[in-house]
């Protein structure tokens, strides 16, 4: 299909549902803000067939994991569709995907230590 | 742009406060990247103004939020999310809280009414936070113990001073919050 200029006004002029192929919304602690995720290696030679979304999704988490909050923040897309296309794209096995750890008590205390200590090596407190 | 590739925690603290306390201005001063914004959209009941039928009814609505990030070390990294206060806000407050380890309120001295119902959303979410009262060099200096009593505050809730333009007087408040998560942990 050639390159039409007018084509690529989609997220504006075309319902979400298409983008999205009609998916509905995954919970959200499917793809929290902070779950990370990053294209797979052998994604590329599929992200051709992807929509202009998913394609951008993936263009944009071809070379390192970003968190879902940065995938949004990037390509502008609502959060929401953010978290169908990640969905799909998990689904075809194009993406890894870092869930955050579930709370505990014990998991806490030793990530909060490690938050505390980052922060005062970062800002010299 | 990419994370340390062997990142393997994301945490999250919220900074939150109500609307024109400096939310942004403290993320964009500690976040090492420039912060973004995300958009999502809530329903939110609307109640009282706008409903002629008087049956209750929902809209949709489209919130920003503006968030920020900070690598601690190789395998950690913190999002700083700025939450909107509201209470009509609750929808997002559910899945922001849901693993948050705690919350940085930010208040302003000048209006410390307007905080309540910010301070009554984190304590219903249960999460523990330490307050930053944010200070403008040339206004007024109000004593911590002041706002603490004008808070209602517990004793044992941390409260720290800090300018949100500045990001060492932004961490300090930060690092506050965290020393507190530390001792509640016992």
């Amino acid at each position: 299909m050639p390159d039409e200029p007018e084509l690529e006004l989609t997220s504006s002029l075309v319902p979400l549902f298409v983008i999205t192929n009609g998916r509905a919304l995954p919970p959200d602690h499917e793809y929290e803000h902070t779950t990370l995720v990053m294209a797979s290696q052998d994604a590329a030679a599929t992200a051709r067939t992807l929509s202009p979304e998913a394609g951008q999704v993936m263009a944009l988490i071809a070379e390192g994991f970003l968190s879902v909050a940065e995938v949004a923040g990037h390509t502008h897309l609502p959060l929401g569709i953010v978290r169908i296309l990640l969905a799909q794209l998990e689904e075809d096995s194009l993406i890894l995907v870092r869930r955050p750890i579930p709370r505990a008590e014990h998991v806490d205390r030793e990530l909060v230590s490690a938050v505390l200590e980052g922060l005062k090596n970062r800002f010299g407190a | 742009m990419y994370l340390d590739p062997d990142v393997s925690h994301a945490v999250k603290i919220l900074v939150v406060g109500h609307f024109g306390v400096g939310k942004t201005t403290c993320i964009a001063s500690l976040s090492e990247i420039e912060p973004l914004r995300t958009e999502e959209e809530i329903t939110e009941a609307s109640e009282g103004f706008d409903d002629l039928s008087g049956t209750p009814h929902k809209k949709t609505t489209t919130v920003a939020m503006d968030f920020g990030r900070l690598t601690l070390s190789d395998s950690l990294v913190l999002y700083l999310f700025g939450t909107p206060g509201q209470e009509r806000f609750k929808e997002m407050w559910e899945e922001l809280s849901r693993g948050a380890l705690g919350a940085l309120v930010l208040v302003d001295p000048e209006r410390l009414h307007e905080s309540f119902p910010v301070l009554d959303l984190v304590e219903s979410f249960g999460l523990t936070y330490a307050i930053g009262v944010n200070h403008f060099e040339g206004t007024t200096d109000y004593p911590l113990d002041e706002v603490r009593e004008a808070l209602n505050l517990t004793a044992d809730t941390p409260v720290a001073k800090c300018d949100v333009r500045d990001e060492g007087t932004s961490a300090q408040a930060l690092i506050t919050l965290v020393e507190h998560l530390m001792s509640q942990l016992g």
